[in-house]
């Protein structure tokens, strides 16, 4: 077992208690954003396949890294978009600019 | 400094910046911060790679980029939000099968008979992990489309099958580590890919959340995988905190649900109706017009709303909430009980009405909700059974244990159902024929609509 991968089991050892700790109080609202937001974090997958296609040296490789970096693309902007698309709706009213098809907010008259 | 330490110290930004974007998710403030700071974590990520030291075909990494971007964004952008759980499914399968792909690639680029037996076994975890995660994710998002049912699929002798498959893929994990052979690394391929599909058929819509869940956190794990064949680790970092995070987050929803992670893989819950109180008996239950239901609640003070997953499959959110102001308007008070694992994933439900417009301080948590209902003269119950369900209460029934709403402590209660098919539990609701419950029987969006309207009149 070489020095390098007692490094990265570290490394992983590590990030396992920390994703751990990092999340531990997310109220249930926030479940499926952060579900989302962690998709969109997973596509730093895309930094691999960018290192796979720039070191490709057969024509197979080049197609598989191809294929990869466009999966992983999609795996970054889709999750980025959909979190915030969903983030944005959990803006406080008062910066809530008014959407066209919203009808006017009716106040309470209590 | 030299350039291959610059980009591991931009690499280790990176990697603070996830953290620190998972910390931000945990509040709704600073949610969209966090966020932000991981994009440019990202971004960055992403820009350092290309000046790596011989990389070629920018060209084309450039134009794959650029292809995954034009199919990426316009998806992610006009996707109704009721869609968004497909989407999330759809985006995280893509991601485990880069993983795959990142892992296949280096093993046919390196000369895998002198590598060390710890690095082709990465490359085959990763191969194996990624792949079950993008044919899972597959067919959730099949069923999540209601391209096939949502209902579990099973046939017989399925567990067998399915444990057959994981021993064939660990023999060949094994035969691939002494033979080094490329042609067993594709069977392995195609046996994740039947496995991916062989461990979703099985699982039922409504437990599909969880699942989704657990495949991120797979996706997650793939990437790590991917991360220590390649030596790097901002891969390791994100990919192990996306796995340990989404393991966690997996948990709390089956605590939610009241049942275990195991029971909701492997058991096929919800493919058989049974109603248990005595089959063939119809039992009575009221059931009253939109009308007489409208006026009930203009003449309330203070009215529940308990939103479940019928209210997700009509997409009946905006007239929810019209239905709410007409409530105001007369002065009545009106609160969202929301269950976590109600609609099709968890917090599914405060994104909708969200999407509505429902201020966020009248969602109330369970935890919140239930100590109000006993002061509440109306809970309405829309699309939701199982989440409000009093057998959960007493010991002995399928759902025993899971944490629900008090619905039946409110004045009265009223239903809007399609009919009475029992819920996802497949266990009748005795709330349903308690004297103080009304039905009202119909999709969700007209019923409410009709209610608008009544509530309006009166």
């Amino acid at each position: 077992m070489g020095n390098a991968l007692l490094q990265y089991l570290t490394v992983f050892v590590l990030s396992v208690f920390v994703g751990i700790e990092v999340i531990a109080r997310v109220p249930s609202i926030l479940h499926t954003p952060l579900m989302s937001g962690s998709n969109a974090i997973h596509g730093v997958i895309l930094v691999g396949a960018i290192l796979v296609m720039g070191h490709a040296q057969t024509t197979p490789e080049q197609i598989l890294g191809f294929f990869a970096v466009i999966l992983a693309t999609l795996n970054v902007v889709g999750g980025f978009t959909v979190t915030d698309r969903m983030l944005e709706m959990f803006k406080p009213k008062a910066e809530d600019k008014p959407k066209p098809e919203a009808t006017a907010d009716e106040e309470v008259a209590s | 400094m030299s350039r291959g330490t610059a980009i591991d110290l931009a690499y280790l930004v990176a990697a603070i910046t996830f953290i620190l974007a998972l910390k931000g998710l945990s509040s709704p403030k600073r949610a969209r911060a966090g966020t932000f700071i991981a994009i440019v974590g990202m971004l960055l990520a992403i820009v350092v790679t290309f000046f790596q030291p011989g990389l070629h075909h920018v060209v084309w990494i450039l134009i794959a980029m650029a292809i995954g971007l034009v199919i990426g964004f316009p998806a992610a952008r006009l996707v109704k939000m009721t869609a968004m759980p497909q989407l999330v499914a759809i985006f995280n399968g893509v991601g485990g099968g880069a993983a795959a792909l990142v892992s296949i690639t280096t093993f046919i680029g390196t000369n895998t008979k002198e590598e060390a037996t710890y690095k082709v076994l990465e490359v085959l975890l990763g191969v194996l992990i990624g792949t079950v995660s993008f044919s899972g994710s597959a067919i959730a998002f099949i069923k999540l489309q209601e391209l096939i049912t949502g209902r579990p699929i099973t046939y017989p002798g399925q567990k067998v099958v399915n444990a057959l498959l994981g021993l064939v893929a660990i023999a060949l994990i094994i035969a691939v580590l002494i033979t080094s052979s490329t042609a067993l690394l594709w069977i392995l391929l195609a046996v994740s890919f039947v496995i991916g599909i062989a461990v979703v058929l099985p699982i039922g819509g409504a437990d599909v959340p969880v699942l989704i869940s657990l495949l991120n956190s797979l996706t997650g794990l793939a990437v790590a995988a991917s991360g220590f064949t390649l030596g790097n680790n901002v891969l390791i970092i994100a990919g192990t905190l996306v796995g340990a995070s989404g393991l966690l987050l997996t948990q709390m929803m089956c605590k939610a649900m009241g049942r275990s992670l195991p029971n909701i893989l492997f058991s096929a819950f919800g493919s058989a109706v049974t109603s248990s109180g005595g089959a063939g008996v119809e039992r009575p239950v009221r059931s009253a017009s939109a009308e007489d239901i409208g006026v009930m609640l203009s003449y309330a003070s203070k009215v529940a709303i308990i939103p479940g997953y019928g209210l997700a499959v009509a997409q009946a959110q905006h007239t929810i909430r019209e239905l709410a102001d007409e409530l105001e308007a007369k002065g009545i008070d009106v609160f969202y009980a929301i269950h976590p694992v109600a609609g099709r994933m968890p917090g599914h439900m405060n994104v909708l009405l969200a999407e509505a417009n429902v201020p966020y301080e009248k969602l109330l948590e369970m935890d919140e909700a239930n100590p109000q209902l006993s002061q509440c003269d109306v809970a309405l119950v829309v699309g939701a059974n199982d989440t409000v369900n009093p057998a959960a209460r007493e010991a002995g029934s399928p759902i025993s244990g899971m944490p629900i709403i008090n619905a039946d402590e409110a004045g009265s209660v009223i239903f809007l159902k399609r009919s009475m098919r029992p819920g996802f539990a497949g266990i009748d609701n005795e709330l349903l024929y308690n004297e103080k419950t009304t039905l009202l029987f119909g999709d969700a969006k007209e019923s409410l609509t009709k209610l608008v309207a009544s509530v309006h009149a009166s």
